[in-house]
């Protein structure tokens, strides 16, 4: 029988999971913008210069993908409980997307999670709601980047 | 002045702009999940075929990018846009599934001028993405920043 104690243990509830640090080069910025989020800060020095921003920064999507890939790269804690373990689904979304400073080329991000609180969805039998929330500062440990989460988790 | 179409004034509660439309390709969902998502139903038809999504789905950070783009290419970059400061919500309602044609509406919702910047307003939005069978897969609601018509260079 799977406990809210064992989930609470295995989902790491109020503890924060530092998920490492990435460096937001110009190339790389510059890429995903091209594709995704053209705006003239996001794709050229110079006209970024003049901008309101003052410099080359990265798109805000590419700044929250990167928690994502980061986040997926740190694996959870093992499941020591009885009962099958529970298997991670799709996020229903986000709320309350912050960013809170450029993050400007050349910039190094560490990024966090902190797993919140998990509950049992009604419609969805077997499956809990989880709620993570996100976060990214930079080198000088201010905020750049926070956003809650959530996640369909089989638990049963 | 500015030649741009879309300035603060532009906006006006109960306006809707249509966002176009785009293809999602199989390829292009393996290429962003496999640099920012790699999980299994991002990126293998079969895996996506076994997984609660039902095929090949992409990312929702892909959707919200693939979104961002539609609404630059609608009318943000012919805007004063001074960018974002977040975002309210994201729903992620449907899988996006490869061979999908997305298209979809932004919606204002409110304006209003910038109490600490006069030269600024604020544009409260409600975005939807809809997929070619007519079913909502994606909302997202948040407030832009534009620069009003005479402080625009």
């Amino acid at each position: 029988m799977t406990t809210d104690s064992n989930l609470d243990e295995f989902f790491d509830i109020g503890i924060t999971v530092p998920l490492g640090s990435h460096t937001f080069d110009a190339e790389s910025i510059k890429a995903f913008a091209r594709k995704y989020d053209p705006q003239r800060f996001h794709i050229d020095e110079e006209e970024a210069r003049r901008s309101v921003f003052g410099g080359l920064c990265a798109s805000g999507w590419q700044t929250a993908a990167i928690w994502m890939k980061l986040n997926l790269a740190m694996p959870g804690k093992r499941w020591e409980s009885p009962g099958p373990a529970p298997e991670f689904g799709p996020s229903p979304g986000i709320s309350n997307m912050k960013w809170l400073k450029p993050v400007y080329a050349g910039e190094k991000i560490s990024f966090s999670r902190i797993a919140r609180s998990h509950r049992p969805i009604a419609s969805r039998p077997g499956w809990r709601i989880l709620a993570v929330d996100a976060e990214g500062a930079d080198s000088t440990g201010v905020k750049v980047i926070q956003f809650e989460s959530a996640v369909l988790v089989k638990t049963e | 002045m500015t030649s741009k179409t879309w300035a603060f004034e532009d906006f006006a509660a109960g306006q809707t702009i249509d966002l176009g439309t785009r293809d999602v390709g199989a390829e292009e969902i393996i290429e962003f999940a496999s640099e920012y998502d790699p999980q299994p139903m991002h990126l293998d038809e079969a895996a996506g075929k076994a997984s609660i999504l039902g095929g090949l789905s992409a990312s929702g950070w892909h959707t919200c990018a693939m979104f961002m783009r539609m609404l630059c290419d609608a009318f943000l970059l012919d805007s004063t846009s001074q960018g974002a400061p977040g975002v309210d919500r994201i729903r992620w309602k449907k899988p996006v599934l490869a061979g999908d044609r997305l298209s979809g509406e932004t919606r204002i919702v409110a304006t209003r001028e910038s109490r600490s910047r006069p030269a600024i307003g604020l544009v409260t939005m409600h975005s939807e993405l809809v997929n070619q069978r007519g079913e909502s897969v994606f909302e997202l609601e948040n407030t832009n920043m534009f620069l009003k018509r005479e402080a625009a260079a």
